[in-house]
């Protein structure tokens, strides 16, 4: 039974790893992919992480996993926020 | 045919070597033969690591795994030299560079 | 054909094709953003092929650092990279090509070759390791069986650094960093960086029976410095303190070789009593000493030669 959903979270989470993927591949401009890649990375991370945790079965594995979680969101934020000022400084810079 | 899990990333090591070779020797840009550089000891590395997984009990051999280890921090050493001189000589094209920096 | 080595498969297959693209990507900017992934992989890869050690160093070093080395470099030498690069289409010559699709179907030939059976150095190890000191056989080979080579490899990268820091024109390391990336890059350094050094003392501590150690720790610490750097603060701020960090791993090694030998015994023969808190004490200088030179490298090439940078502490 938590075999099943720990299953189901991991496919969910490697389904909104892929969507953020097409995302990055198909959309036509940088802050359309970012807003694609940050949103899917960190709902499909989210779901990876409970799924682990739930098959894990242990408090200090699932802890550590959270804490995982919450600095890749962290990462990934600040690495969205800091691209997506580089590129309107160089359009900014570019175009006016 | 069956191979068994170490030849498969065996193969590919041999694989990833090959092109990083072909890369070195074919591209004149001084970055890209430092990245197929790279290439060249990441697959140098996953064959060693490789042989170490051969009838792994326990655990892999520990002999090539250490040197593994240090080859890739050498690796990186290497290639920031390579980074550095690449730099200072200050064109991709390495060959074409033919006054010496004052 | 079971799930695992399907998935081997397919990881192995995504390897080659992601090298390729690498190897063969049109704009630099590409081939060193796939580089960076290529190295990720291969951090799947090092744990597929139980060497967890390596995965740990690989995700930090060899995707981490040596891709920030490459994008610095990349955006110093074509300042517009990555927008408005000039498509160059690269043709190698026929004989280089077939010459390399030869050497690759040879040593694949050899390598299915290689005999089965061989057992490899594990037993003598494992013979060995409740003398050694630790409990973690990665950890005892380099530091302790093989810690003539550890050593060396220190001095390695000692070198490196001086040769990286005599390529330039400019101040120490103690120059200037950037800044202007905001507000965001230095909270989130400030979040992060004491984060990180707390992790790197715990694989520090860990190496002795788990996948950890100097090495680990080593780059873990030279991404905190480089962070810093990048968030425009000075990891170390006097220009000695650069070079005691630098030496210190070489050197401690050395130092307990050196009270070692004059004890009567050979270079690096631990009494087994001593083992482990001799190997913790090296360990510690040359995690160290890892992460300023990683530290070094970078900040080493950041400044363009004959950049003199001024404001700063230059005192040495």
């Amino acid at each position: 039974m938590i075999a099943a959903a720990s299953v189901l979270f991991c496919v969910a989470g490697a389904v909104f790893f892929l969507a953020g993927t097409v995302g990055l591949l198909r959309l036509p401009d940088t802050f359309c992919r970012l807003h694609a890649l940050t949103k899917a990375d960190n709902l499909g991370l989210g779901f990876i992480v409970l799924g682990l945790a739930l098959d894990s079965g242990s408090w200090a594995v699932s802890g550590k996993l959270l804490l995982i979680w919450l600095l890749a969101l962290l990462a990934g934020t600040s690495a969205c926020y800091l691209i997506a000022n580089s590129v309107l400084a160089k359009r900014e810079g570019g175009g006016g | 045919m069956t191979l068994e899990q170490d030849q498969i990333y065996g193969i590919t090591a041999m694989l990833l070597f090959c092109l990083g070779l072909h890369g070195v020797v074919t591209r004149p840009d001084a970055l890209r033969k430092i990245i197929a550089l790279n290439i060249m000891g990441t697959g140098v590395f996953l064959f060693l690591v490789s042989i170490a997984k051969r009838n792994a009990g326990e655990f892999a051999d520990p002999v090539p795994h250490a040197m593994v280890l240090t080859g890739i921090v050498v690796a990186v050493s290497a290639s920031a030299f390579g980074l550095g001189l690449a730099r200072r000589l200050g064109s991709p094209d390495v060959e074409e560079k033919d006054d010496p920096p004052s | 054909m079971s799930a695992a080595v399907f998935f081997d498969l397919l990881l192995a297959v995504t390897l080659v094709a992601v090298a390729w693209r690498v190897l063969h990507a049109p704009g630099t900017f590409e081939a060193v953003v796939v580089f960076i992934t290529l190295g990720l992989l291969m951090a799947i890869a090092w744990a597929r092929l139980s060497a967890p050690d390596i995965a740990l160093a690989e995700a930090a070093v060899g995707a981490g650092l040596t891709g920030v080395l490459l994008l610095d470099t990349l955006r110093a030498l074509h300042p517009g990279a990555g927008d408005k690069e000039p498509v160059v289409r690269h043709h190698p010559s026929w004989a280089a090509s077939v010459a390399a699709a030869v050497l690759a179907g040879v040593l694949v030939l050899a390598l299915l070759g290689i005999p089965r059976d061989a057992p490899g150095l594990t037993e003598r190890v494992v013979e060995e390791l409740p003398r050694s000191g630790v409990s973690q056989p990665v950890t005892a080979v380099l530091l302790n069986f093989r810690s003539y080579d550890t050593w060396l490899e220190l001095g390695v990268l000692l070198i490196a650094v001086v040769a990286v820091l005599s390529l330039r024109a400019g101040t120490g390391l103690t120059g200037v960093p950037p800044g202007g990336a905001g507000a965001p890059l230095l909270w989130l350094v400030r979040l992060l960086v004491p984060m990180v050094v707390l992790v790197g003392g715990y694989l520090l501590w860990l190496g002795k029976s788990a996948a950890g150690g100097a090495f680990q720790a080593g780059v873990l610490l030279g991404a905190a410095g480089v962070l810093l750097w990048l968030a425009g603060q000075r990891p170390v701020p006097r220009e000695w303190q650069w070079r005691l960090l630098l030496a210190l791993g070489f050197a401690a090694f050395l130092g307990i070789g050196g009270v070692l030998m004059a004890g009567g015994r050979l270079l690096f023969e631990y009494p087994p009593e001593l083992a482990g808190t001799l190997i913790l004490l090296i360990e510690t200088g040359a995690a160290v000493s890892i992460g300023a030179t990683m530290a070094a490298l970078f900040i080493g090439l950041h400044f363009r030669t004959g950049e003199i940078s001024t404001g700063g502490a230059d005192d040495t």
